[in-house]
């Protein structure tokens, strides 16, 4: 609930914040509508399309309308896929203006006193700390190998949370243990001719929960030629705080990175989370008022990259030989790989170029999985409405490895695998990790 | 093909081309607009000149009259005539006389083949005979696309794909139907725009490069509407003879009330599409806009045209409505509206201004 208060002080750091230009940019065409997937799934609710939500920030900034609890909704509901933007004939940046007015509405509404205890844990406390994060991940390992996951499941206990939740704790990776987690070298060199020199940004969940990935994803670039840095002092790339209107939070995150990543003489900084790539080539839009760090952040996005594409570039796929047994593989987009990296062709070259797998484009494969962060969780009808069509055009392609390039898309497939009570015939993972499976 | 109004008129054309058939009509919007408004508004597209318009795939409706009275017009029969064709009457009605729910929609073979070639032009007159001789030689191409040089500039500048800025115009062709056919086709328009003085003339050998060649004409909106964040978009239309005359009035009017205007468009079928790019926000060049648009249109009427091909009316163009139809002709469509409409309950306020000449192009 916001208060009237409330109210008026969010109408007027609509009008003091939000970019005008911007706004008045779209033109209504509507050519967002079939790409937006909540426009699909609420039954084609204008409120629930990139348009409508625009038209609405726009009539607050007006004063035409109060942000009421209905305009928030709309906001919430947003994946923020931003697939609305390759298809804008206008080029809006959508997702900077969601980016915004979230952070207008968190900032200055007071959450009840359990969320608010909940976002200062997470956003405060847990992830940007490493060291934490390695903590968290190593009591959840605890709790999968002491015998307690067992108990819990006997007791019933998980029949208490929410159905997708008690699902994800059945599909969550096995935690690698707290001394994996922290045998982290600086350096890495090249295993074949060296083609480039590459920083690796390791990600907050990436180097704890799929800390295996991690090391399959440094293992290919050392195959591939490239000789690694991996500085110490990189955290959390705070997309989750973006994403969540705590943007100063995220803002301090990426001054941390920009520094830890800055001086090291490489040709790009690699990434293997959709997600976070995307979050970090915005920074220069995330720090763009600030003139100490607005160019640092540009040469900083200059060097980010997908790991798919780099091994793409530098041939990877036809210098080494990649076989697996036969099976059916189809790809699911990461929205932000695709939609902001705009990288989407390096994943699908790369499998096709793996003997043995057979590859199954998924029909709407760039349509949004429904996982968006913690979506999935605060939003969770709509996000498994999203993914049961996701599932759907999975299992018409009769594979039995969803492949994606993102931790969170890959959490969620697996959880739709689970769902649909097909675990024994499909599995889901992380392109790099196929990719290493198919390394001879 | 019996549709349903909310049908998106992509998923139409998809489905016919799935089964070897074919739904011509093309708008810019198909991917998100419905085939309820595409027959309400009597939509265009990029197939117009040889395939025709909505219209001409609308063999019959299901309407919900005012009084809710359910009528059904038309049919499967390609002879029909009894009585008024109201088929045709409802078609770019703008909802006005009544709600459809129901169409049957007439598809054709799907053609074996289609080629894609662009060329450029130093000067707009000889686009413009280009594509008087091309139709003059019994060729009537699947597209004829047009750009003029703002258009151009605003593209290259965009998108970098190494158009010459310098150029007056882009023509873009293609032609579809059987490969011999096609292949004749393509070879005479080559010829006929070296014989034009054509700067450059490629024609596409891959689907690759097509999709390359039709590349600057794609991009011309997004281009455009990126300049500023205003963009406003109409659809005068003139006898294709009279497009080069068309184009000057526009660059001249721009010139006149100190705008940008970018005019591409459907030169096949005269439907230009001069577009401004401005800021709502300031009003007095929102006053230069509405009083360059006005003149634009009077133009168009005078050339023998139109001052809407496949937009509509609605709102914005009601009140140049009588420019086009004569104080007589509004009277007659305003007859058709009380007899079916007669207490005003269908899309109010649309077709039919209060005051002629008042135009407001951007409301609150």
């Amino acid at each position: 609930m916001t208060t009237v208060q409330e109210q008026q002080t969010i109408q007027t750091e609509f009008k003091n914040r939000m970019n005008e230009d911007e706004l008045l940019n779209c033109m209504r065409c509507g050519f967002c509508l079939p790409s937006c997937p909540t426009y699909i799934e609420s039954g084609f609710k204008e409120s629930h399309s990139p348009r409508g939500r625009i038209a609405l920030m726009k009539a607050v900034v007006d004063g035409l309308i109060e942000p009421d609890e209905d305009f928030e909704k709309s906001l919430n509901q947003c994946l923020g896929c931003r697939a609305c933007e390759p298809v804008c004939p206008s080029g809006v940046n959508y997702g900077h203006l969601l980016e915004e007015a979230r952070d207008i509405i968190n900032q200055n509404k007071k959450h009840s006193l359990p969320v608010r205890t909940v976002r200062k844990v997470v956003f405060d406390g847990l992830f940007p700390h490493q060291n934490r994060m390695r903590t968290a991940m190593g009591l959840l390992g605890f709790y999968q190998r002491s015998g307690l996951q067992k108990v819990a499941r006997g007791t019933g206990i998980m029949k208490l949370f929410p159905e997708s939740l008690a699902t994800m704790e059945r599909v969550l990776p096995k935690v690698p243990s707290m001394k994996e987690m922290k045998n982290r070298p600086e350096f890495l060199p090249a295993e074949a001719p060296k083609t480039k020199r590459v920083a690796f940004f390791t990600g907050c969940l990436m180097d704890t929960m799929f800390l295996e990935t991690n090391n399959a994803t440094m293992k290919l670039l050392q195959l591939a030629g490239c000789e690694i840095v991996i500085p110490k002092g990189q955290n959390c790339c705070g997309a989750l705080h973006g994403h969540s209107g705590e943007k100063s939070g995220s803002k301090d995150l990426a001054r941390k990175n920009i520094q830890a990543f800055e001086d090291l003489d490489v040709d790009y900084i690699i990434t293997n989370a959709g997600g976070c790539g995307a979050f970090l080539v915005d920074y220069d839009h995330l720090l763009k008022d600030d003139p100490v760090w607005k160019d640092r952040a540009i040469d900083f996005k200059n060097k980010i990259k997908d790991i798919t594409q780099i091994l793409y570039e530098v041939d990877f796929h036809k210098k080494v030989k990649l076989e697996l047994p036969y099976q059916i593989v189809t790809y699911q987009d990461s929205c932000h790989l695709r939609n902001v990296m705009k990288t989407a062709a390096a994943p699908r070259a790369l499998l096709q170029a793996i003997e043995g797998a057979d590859y199954k484009e998924m029909k709407d494969a760039d349509r949004c999985c429904g996982s968006a962060g913690i979506y999935n969780i605060v939003e969770s009808e709509m996000s498994m409405q999203i993914l049961d069509y996701k599932m759907e055009q999975t299992k018409a392609t009769h594979a039995t490895t969803v492949v994606s390039a993102n931790p969170g898309c890959l959490l969620q497939m697996k959880l739709g695998i689970e769902r649909e009570g097909l675990s024994d015939k499909m599995r889901a993972v992380h392109i790099v990790d196929l990719l290493q499976e198919a390394v001879k | 093909m019996t549709v349903q109004p909310g049908a998106i008129t992509l998923d139409i054309i998809n489905m016919a081309e799935a089964n070897g058939l074919f739904y011509p009509p093309d708008p810019g919007s198909m991917k998100s607009s419905t085939i309820g408004g595409n027959i309400s508004e009597n939509s265009g597209g990029l197939r117009g000149l040889k395939y025709g318009v909505t219209r001409d795939y609308v063999m019959g409706l299901e309407i919900v009259l005012a009084n809710g009275d359910i009528i059904r017009t038309g049919g499967k029969l390609a002879k029909d005539v009894a009585g008024y064709d109201l088929t045709r009457l409802y078609v770019g009605a703008e909802g006005t006389l009544g709600i459809i729910t129901e169409a049957i929609l007439k598809l054709v073979p799907k053609p074996e083949t289609k080629k894609t070639m662009l060329a450029l032009y130093e000067d707009l007159e000889a686009a413009a005979r280009t594509v008087s001789k091309i139709i003059a030689n019994r060729i009537i191409p699947a597209t004829l696309e047009f750009l003029d040089q703002p258009t151009i500039a605003a593209v290259e500048d965009y998108v970098k794909i190494g158009l010459p800025t310098e150029a007056k115009a882009v023509l873009l062709i293609e032609q579809d139907g059987s490969p011999e056919q096609v292949d004749r086709d393509i070879l005479k328009i080559e010829e006929i725009c070296k014989s034009e003085q054509a700067v450059s003339v490629q024609v596409a050998k891959t689907t690759e490069e097509a999709e390359a060649l039709t590349t600057a004409r794609r991009w011309a909106l997004s281009a455009i509407a990126r300049i500023k964040p205003t963009t406003i978009l109409e659809d005068a239309t003139v006898p294709r003879s009279e497009i080069a005359r068309m184009v000057r009035a526009i660059n001249e009017i721009g010139a006149k009330y100190n705008l940008q205007i970018c005019t591409f468009g459907h030169s096949g079928d005269g439907n230009l599409h001069p577009t401004v790019p401005t800021d709502a926000r300031n009003r007095e060049e929102m006053e230069r806009v509405e009083k360059a648009f006005e003149e634009i249109f009077i133009k168009a009427v005078e050339f023998g045209g139109t001052i809407t091909g496949e937009h509509g009316v609605g709102v914005m163009k009601a009140p140049y409505l009588e420019l086009k139809l004569g104080e007589a002709g509004i009277a007659a469509m305003k007859a058709i509206k009380a007899g079916l409409d007669p207490n005003n309950i269908m899309n109010p306020g649309k077709m039919f201004a209060k005051d002629t000449r008042k135009r407001v192009v951007v409301g609150k």
